[in-house]
């Protein structure tokens, strides 16, 4: 066994190289403290346009009323690049005053009790959506203030075509291929859309299934992360059927493997394609290619077995973070940032540089009235508590290679049940990696 | 410190053409002109820069490694590494693509090779034709293909079908994929090959040629006889080095299809990247160690066995 100093020492070797490597490649980090009382602070988002336009506007609106503090935005690259900078960072203390990040299973994953500010404490807490509590939060504190906001993983769907056909919402799965059969049958329209060129789109019929995991069994969450119940089991296993049924029904687009996700959404909106899973976030996509389609691409959530428990698996938004290595004058501050992201003006800044996503989760903010349709369909389930969060907020464990395996379900490569046995497989390396008990 | 400079085998890249026998030859007692000291700031670099990352890959190699923390697990990262669903596929396709690519090259360099050496027109510009794909970015070759080979809306399968062929989903049917990227990777490639094959025709003393037109040698005698076996010293090379580009070749693979649809074009490197992206820094080391170790096992007995070969003759 190595003991603790080596341990450190080792560490700080390998992030030490890791640290080198992005300072190589220009990359710089901190802001800076000058005597006459201004603080100044450095906030990290990521290179999305439209995220560095959202946050640009709201440190001007917040140095505006706080003119002795100046607000930096920093950038960062989007996927897997991002997450492995913001682990360095955090692990060689390197990091922003303040940065936006993941919440739920990804959060978990920074090692947050170690590496964060506690933010329990603070009075805007009271205000926040309890889901969203519960994806910013470890047994010993809470750590994030909401920035956007909450989506969907549901079907979103061309309106014109439902309704040149005579076609109502479904409520079931079986109503869903009965629609989805209809529409293939008049022939205009590709029944279900799938884009596996940009491959996490896959996996919507798995992830966004699970309000209806949820709804068979209410502990499911808390024993998959126990290791008593996996996917190749129902309800879970479910998603995996799906997505094989539509392959071997052949509901989808005649160029499912090569389509990207903004084809997808264009699809829909010009009613090229009639019905496609997807995150609802689509609607910021479809608002910057195609506006005029606002009011015809609505959502539904995707279905089950059961049309009573019909609902939306819900995403929560990102948080941002204040990493530990902050202190004094600057905590002070950032910690006002925080407090000022809370407050139903931050939530307005939002909604004007941006398309929402779906609803605020933070109490006191309300979506504009000229949002798109599909953004407005998915209020009656919020407001009818019809939501349940995503496995992903409720588990620390998310495989991997889900949006591979997905894929090769959805193309006919494997069956519905050996890609949900090799995602089981994927799993185990997530849950040794958190070192979970009982894998 | 003298000491010191004997070849530290773990960290010259696998199957470097060295020829350990004459080395082992020269290296007795010879007495250096320059003082220990001299050697300080090279072998410093050395260290910092080669020898303690490769240690350090070793050691993390047994560790589960987040960036946060580290612990001591042995070799549970090679069982869990062997264990990977896609490993199997991932070797037989890192074979079948390295093996595929390094033979298509050697053929193919042949041919051109001959070929652009001979007295044609336009030589010179032909030559950098062949050439020219070999400077252009892989990453910008992979993205050009792709938007080429696309089912729907690519030139290939327009051109195809103009013809009355159906053609297929070059990057998306999963039979197809590798193949795809394998040729691609050729046609960016054979210039290297090609030139060093010319490099070789170039060496070959014309009086081999005279001679064979004088004893009345037909032109497929002269290049059975007298240009194939003059130029083992370039096949050797071009078989060296595609083959080992081929064992690791990532770039093209992931622009090209992301080691997809599903994993049907995964090859060893590319499972690597996947853990390194989800976090799985321990796990993906040991996954480079075995990358590291097949390259090695492969290359280097390889290299000794053309190059023995070579010497008997």
């Amino acid at each position: 066994m190595v003991t603790r100093t080596q341990r450190r020492s080792i560490l700080a070797v390998g992030a030490g190289g890791l640290a080198l490597s992005l300072a190589l490649a220009g990359c710089t980090a901190g802001g800076s403290e000058s005597e006459d009382g201004s603080v100044s602070l450095s906030y990290l988002v990521d290179n999305g346009e439209a995220t560095v336009a959202t946050a640009q506007a709201l440190a001007d609106a917040f140095m505006s009323e706080n003119p002795d503090i100046t607000v930096e935005v920093e950038t960062r690259p989007q996927g897997a690049d991002g997450d492995n900078l913001i682990k360095t960072r955090l692990a060689t203390g390197e990091m922003n005053d303040l940065f936006s990040y993941n919440s739920g299973s990804l959060m978990q994953a920074l090692n947050p009790d170690e590496t964060l500010v506690d933010l329990s404490d603070e009075e805007w807490v009271a205000s926040l959506n309890d889901n969203f509590v519960r994806a910013v939060s470890t047994d010993s504190g809470l750590y994030g203030v909401p920035m956007g906001q909450s989506m969907a993983g549901a079907v979103i769907y061309n309106k014109d075509v439902y309704a040149e056909l005579g076609l109502e919402i479904p409520t079931t799965w079986d109503d869903f291929i009965a629609n989805s059969e209809a529409i293939k049958a008049a022939g205009a329209a590709a029944p279900i859309v799938q884009t596996y060129d940009d491959t996490w789109t896959s996996q919507l019929f798995v992830l966004g299934d699970f309000n209806n995991v949820t709804a068979a069994s209410p502990d499911w969450a808390e024993q998959y992360t126990n290791n008593e119940v996996s996917y190749s089991e129902e309800p879970a296993f479910a998603g995996f059927e799906h997505l094989q049924e539509v392959f071997d029904k052949s509901l989808m687009n005649e160029d499912f493997a090569s389509a990207t996700y903004a084809d997808g959404v264009t699809m829909v909106a010009t009613g090229e394609g009639a019905q496609y899973p997807i995150l609802t976030f689509a609607a910021q996509q479809l608002m910057t290619t195609n506006p005029e389609a606002a009011d015809v691409v609505g959502t539904f959530p995707l279905p089950g077995p059961d049309a009573a428990t019909n609902g939306l698996t819900v995403w929560m938004p990102n948080g941002v973070y204040i990493p530990n290595s902050v202190e004094g004058d600057k905590l002070e501050a950032a910690k006002q940032f925080a407090a000022f992201l809370a407050t139903p003006e931050s939530c307005e800044i939002q909604a004007e540089s941006n398309a929402p996503q779906g609803p605020f989760v933070i109490e006191g903010c309300d979506l504009p009235d000229d949002v798109p349709a599909m953004i407005s369909d998915m209020q009656p389930y919020f407001d009818e508590g019809k939501t349940n969060l995503a496995l992903e907020f409720l588990s620390p464990i998310k495989g991997p290679a889900l949006e591979q395996i997905t894929v090769a379900v959805g193309s006919g490569i494997t069956t519905a049940a050996e890609g949900a046995a090799q995602y089981d497989e994927d799993v185990v390396k997530q849950a040794q990696q958190l070192g979970l008990e009982g894998w | 410190m003298t000491t010191a400079t004997a070849p530290g085998r773990t960290s010259s890249p696998p199957g470097s053409p060295g020829r350990p026998t004459e080395a082992k030859r020269k290296r007795r007692p010879m007495k250096s002109p320059y003082p220990t000291w001299f050697f300080i700031p090279a072998g410093a670099f050395y260290v910092v820069l080669f020898l303690i990352p490769t240690v350090a890959s070793f050691y993390f190699s047994l560790t589960r490694w987040t960036l946060f923390d580290v612990e001591f697990i042995g070799i549970d990262n090679f069982v869990r590494f062997f264990q990977e669903p896609q490993l199997v596929q991932g070797f037989v396709n890192t074979f079948i693509y390295a093996f595929l690519t390094s033979g298509t090259k050697v053929v193919l360099g042949l041919v051109l090779g001959v070929f652009l050496s001979s007295q044609i027109i336009g030589r010179g510009f032909l030559r950098s034709v062949v050439f020219f794909p070999v400077l252009v970015s892989v990453i910008g070759v992979g993205i050009l293909f792709e938007v080429l080979l696309d089912p729907f809306d690519g030139p290939v399968n327009g051109v195809l079908a103009a013809v009355g062929i159906e053609g297929p989903g070059w990057l998306t049917d999963p039979s197809l994929a590798l193949f795809s990227v394998a040729m691609v990777d050729v046609w960016s490639g054979v210039g290297l090959a090609t030139l060093i094959y010319i490099a070789g025709m170039v060496a070959i003393p014309q009086e081999y040629f005279e001679a064979s037109k004088v004893d009345g040698a037909s032109a497929w005698n002269t290049f059975r006889h007298v240009t194939l076996p003059l130029l083992r010293p370039a096949t050797v090379t071009v078989v060296l080095l595609s083959l080992i580009g081929g064992l690791r070749r990532f770039d093209l693979i992931w622009t090209m299809t992301g080691g997809g649809p599903g994993f049907s074009s995964d090859v060893l490197a590319s499972v690597v990247y996947k853990q390194y992206q989800a976090g799985f820094f321990g796990l993906s080391t040991a996954g480079n160690v075995v990358l590291f170790v097949v390259v090695a096992a492969i290359i280097f007995p390889l290299s000794w066995w053309l190059n023995r070969k070579e010497d008997d003759r």
